[in-house]
């Protein structure tokens, strides 16, 4: 018989929306996300810590969810790909990623989206060095990254980078 | 994947962390940022039976500096690349804004990295290099342990059972010092192939007072080129004895081939390291401003 664990309990503001549950204490924050609260534009991609396919801002600052345990979110605020567009309109940087066709399979994207989102909080206007920092903890197998830096120049001159919609 | 169930302590403060683990014992573990360990733990490389979780400790994220520059334990990589002492000493800024890629920088601590003690860590070689001092707290009380002698083998520490990693102090380097740390990686999210940390003060412009050499990554910790700091020390700095630091350093590494590179290609790495690590160091003490990052190969 598998000895009895205590659950956690843990409460998160994800996307603007506050969340409880009780989760077994090894649930990875991008399982919380997907599997507890049916969020399934988070993407586990290699699931190492590699890809960044499961990157979400915690409290203001990217991470990559599937090497974070849920509990790590307690009391925090998490902001998914789902919290990016605001009254149907996409966010800047999803609308510059699809004018300039950012993505192929699409699989990487939402990571990249989140990745761009808090780059362009630090940098408004971002050099082609601040761009490739920004994205090296993001793993992209099909564009090549040419759309991507398009798409990242589009978004910040687009302006509205620091909105990120919290 | 799933790591084995565990069950969870969230500690309040260290000496309630320190007491949760005293009474687990071995089948405890800390977790701090768990950039390394939830890793370990997915691919059940670790399974501890408990986690006592260091996270929600008030008070243990901190930059402090008067006369040394003082880091809390938990302190992210991220905060100490946009502190204002990594803008004082370049060396802190060239570390901790390298570490892997901006997600882990935002969870990984200084604290855990030091704690975990992995020969390709970033933080060893930059903390031996400036002569950093690690405060630890545990069942027997505080100490503080010169990095030297804390970090006594791959993955392993002076650190006693139950006893965790609280501050690491750094000593404010000296007028007309400089230091770089250049590590060279495949890409952001991978461990370096190499990488070289010096720090230096010079008598004048073109003499060097004293200097620190340390090779990271191709051995089981951290190590000192006491060769090349020779070389430096109470001379010009010329061609010719950039020369010699980068031979020594080569001398001194015992890369083993891998899937980063073979034995030649990781010792010739290094030794280039060196050369530029020095160079930036140098220019560093007299004043100039001279931005050094990981590089990527």
């Amino acid at each position: 018989m598998p000895e009895k664990i205590p659950r956690v309990r843990l409460s998160a503001m994800v996307n603007g929306k506050q969340y409880a549950r009780e989760v077994e204490p090894r649930t990875l924050l991008v399982q919380l996300l997907r599997e507890e609260l049916n969020l399934t534009g988070t993407h586990i991609g290699c699931d190492t810590s590699y890809c960044g396919a499961c990157t979400v801002l915690l409290n203001g600052r990217s991470v990559k969810s599937c090497t974070l345990f849920a509990f790590q979110a307690d009391g925090g605020e998490v902001l998914t790909v789902e919290g990016l567009a605001r009254d149907g309109q996409l966010h800047p940087v999803q609308q510059a990623f699809s004018d300039c066709h950012g993505f192929q399979c699409g699989y990487c994207t939402p990571g990249f989206l989140m990745s761009t989102v808090q780059l362009l909080e630090e940098h408004p206007h971002p050099t082609e060095s601040d761009i490739r920092k920004g994205i090296a903890g993001n793993t992209c197998r099909c564009t090549g990254y040419q759309n991507i830096f398009k798409a990242i120049y589009a978004a910040a001159a687009a302006g509205e980078g620091a909105d990120i919609g919290h | 994947m799933y790591p084995r169930p565990f069950t969870y302590h969230r500690a309040k403060s260290y000496p309630e962390a320190i007491s949760l683990l005293s009474e687990l014992g071995e089948e405890a573990k800390f977790l701090a940022g768990g950039q390394s360990l939830i890793p370990l733990m997915k691919l059940r490389l670790s399974a501890p039976r408990h986690l006592v979780d260091l996270n929600f400790i008030p008070e243990t994220s901190y930059i402090r500096s008067n006369a040394t520059a003082r880091f809390g334990a938990m302190t992210r990589h991220a905060e100490i690349a946009a502190s204002a002492e990594a803008a004082r000493i370049p060396i802190l800024h060239d570390c901790s804004a390298g570490i892997a890629d901006p997600q882990v920088r935002h969870m990984g601590t200084i604290g855990g990295s030091v704690a975990e003690a992995d020969p390709t860590g970033d933080w060893a070689p930059v903390l031996l290099a400036t002569g950093a001092t690690v405060k630890t707290l545990g069942p027997g009380g505080e100490r503080s342990i010169d990095i030297a002698e804390f970090i006594l083998d791959a993955y392993t520490t002076a650190l006693q059972p139950a006893e965790l990693v609280t501050e690491i102090v750094m000593p404010l380097p000296a007028e007309r010092s400089g230091g770089a740390y250049l590590a060279l990686k495949r890409c952001a999210p991978v461990y370096a192939s190499a990488s070289v940390a010096v720090q230096l003060t010079m008598h004048d412009d073109h003499t060097c007072q004293d200097a620190r050499v340390y090779l990271g990554v191709l051995g089981l910790t951290a190590t000192r080129v006491t060769v090349a700091e020779e070389v430096l020390r109470s001379k010009p700095v010329s061609p010719e004895s950039m020369e010699k630091v980068r031979g020594a350093v080569m001398d001194i590494a015992e890369p083993n081939a891998d899937m980063r590179g073979s034995a030649a290609y990781k010792r010739q790495a290094a030794g280039a390291l060196a050369k530029l690590a020095v160079e930036a160091a140098v220019k560093r003490a007299r004043g100039e401003h001279v931005e050094v990052t990981h590089l990527y190969a």
